[in-house]
């Protein structure tokens, strides 16, 4: 799923200053998961906004509420109405929610309320983790299952560079060696030949150094998109 | 010959090779890295020019490589893949060879969140190895790494660098061979501190018989205080010392004599090693003092070939 974490709220604050009617839009999917944007952050936000707004003396209405998912226009469709009487939308979802919004509904205005960080996982309750940069050719077959593309902070293909101690990337002790993890576990499936061969350069045009991406497939396209 | 360098010249002769590390300033002005030079003229083989070694901007390898060129000196060009993506690295190369530059050393070079600008964008577009086989194929097939041709033929003599220190250790060997299947002629090494494990991962090279495919030089770094070693203990990444040699330096009473000893005892028994093929004397801040080294360990006159 895509990861999230809030903007700080002196972030938040200042960037509604401007504006009066303020809805505080969560969004259902990925970020209610990870604990940044669903209904329940979205209604802490808006008393935290409404709070600070009183204690400043700056009059504001301030809403929450929540979709299903911020980047489907089907969703949006659902509340376009009651978005529109609002000066602002500070929206809860992922960087793809926020541009959906304006995309599909121009005349409003809409600020991300989260910093979007990563599709990953909670590997335990609270703590989410980076595993895949969608870097477009997946390399997972080779490393069976471990991505260095993402989980090596050089993103190397040829092993483990000189700075990997016990078992840590040499950017933290935190940080566990993508490259060792990948040895160990080809060396306990009899695979660790699979190292010795050279990796040519990757192709990066798959992944966002090409541009933006765009997926079409004709098969499932409506005649209408076309 | 790869490209007929003084450095090339040496091992291929079978002669304990020296090389010695600069690194360039924090500024334009390259009068102290030409007077570090000036005094290790004669007493080293080569000199290796870090690149922003641990990701602190400084004047580029290449640059001071022309200088110590115009000096009559034979520069390392060290080159890694954490600030150029493919078409700057060779791009580089090319410039580098042009200016008279024989000698390219390849790493991957220390995440930038060490340096003074953490919040650059690392390239990280090939790796090391990938930049290594990439020169290869350029000087030996005449051919870029997106496959377009060059002009003219290209001539350069190759290195590229081990830690035997890094883990897992049985993977370094394995790494090592890769290295020299993608195009290393010679090796210098991460600082060895710890001679035993060093001892240990020759011996897996003999086994091999890497030893003589390549040439490996052993990194040495004379330790010129007690904090200095604790620091490259706790925080210099890919780096061991052993707590005996932080207790040797304990007890001695002048540390810097006793840093010194240590790091020309370290090049005595390299040279005892077999498949060890010379010594990469890095002395940090402490350039002065290499002459010494290279005298006090036996290894002054250089050859002149």
């Amino acid at each position: 799923m895509i990861t999230a974490e809030r903007k700080p709220l002196e972030e938040i604050f200042e960037m509604l200053v401007p504006y009066r009617r303020i809805a505080v839009l969560g969004c259902g999917t990925c970020v209610t998961v990870c604990m940044a944007g669903g209904q329940k952050e979205a209604e802490e936000l808006a008393a935290a906004i409404s709070i600070h707004r009183k204690k400043e003396k700056q009059e504001a209405s301030v809403e929450a509420f929540t979709i299903e998912r911020q980047c489907e226009f089907e969703m949006i469709d659902q509340v376009a109405e009651r978005l529109k009487g609002f000066d602002v939308i500070l929206s809860l979802a992922c960087g793809v929610g926020v541009q959906t919004l304006v995309e599909h509904l121009p005349e409003l205005i809409v600020l991300p309320g989260l910093n979007t960080k990563s599709m990953g996982y909670p590997v335990e309750q609270g703590v989410w983790v980076e595993r895949c940069l969608g870097c477009g050719d997946c390399v997972l077959h080779l490393t069976q299952g471990i991505c260095p593309i993402t989980r090596c902070a050089k993103s190397l293909l040829n092993g483990p560079c000189g700075g990997s101690a016990e078992g840590k990337c040499e950017i933290s002790k935190d940080t566990e060696c993508a490259w060792h993890l990948i040895h160990d576990r080809l060396a306990k499936l009899g695979l660790l030949k699979v190292l010795d061969e050279i990796q040519p350069p990757k192709d990066w045009s798959s992944s966002h150094h090409g541009g933006p991406r765009t997926i079409v497939r004709e098969d499932v396209r409506l005649e209408s998109g076309k | 010959m790869k490209a007929g360098s003084n450095l090339e010249k040496v091992i291929n002769s079978g002669q304990f090779a020296v090389t010695g590390e600069l690194g360039p300033p924090k500024s334009a002005d390259v009068s102290m890295i030409k007077e570090h030079a000036e005094a290790m003229r004669n007493y080293v083989d080569a000199f290796n020019i870090t690149d922003n070694q641990t990701a602190i901007v400084r004047t580029s390898s290449i640059g001071v490589a022309g200088v110590l060129l115009q000096m009559g000196l034979e520069p390392v060009v060290q080159m890694t893949v954490r600030d150029r993506n493919r078409i700057a690295l060779q791009g580089d190369l090319l410039g580098a060879v042009a200016l008279g530059v024989k000698n390219v050393l390849c790493l991957s070079g220390d995440h930038q969140k060490f340096g003074n600008e953490p919040g650059a964008k690392g390239v990280y577009d090939i790796d090391s190895m990938q930049l290594l086989k990439g020169f290869k194929d350029m000087r030996d097939e005449g051919k870029f790494i997106g496959g377009d041709e060059l002009e003219a033929p290209l001539s350069v003599y190759l290195g590229a660098v081990a830690n035997p220190f890094a883990d897992p250790f049985e993977y370094r060997v394995d790494r090592l061979e890769k290295k020299v299947e993608a195009g290393a002629s010679f090796i210098q090494t991460q600082c060895i501190f710890d001679i035993d494990r060093f001892k240990r991962w020759m011996e897996l090279v003999r086994e091999r018989g890497l030893h003589k495919k390549v040439a490996i030089l052993g990194g040495v770094t004379p330790i010129k205080s007690l904090g200095a070693a604790r620091y490259m203990k706790n925080y210099v990444s890919g780096i061991t010392v052993p707590d005996e040699l932080i207790e040797r330096l304990q007890g001695a009473e002048k540390k810097k004599e006793e840093g010194l000893n240590i790091c020309i005892e370290t090049i005595q028994q390299l040279k005892e090693i077999e498949g060890v093929a010379g010594v990469h004397i890095m002395a940090i801040a402490w350039e002065e003092v290499v002459p010494e080294i290279v005298e006090r360990a036996g290894l002054y006159p250089r050859p002149k070939l």
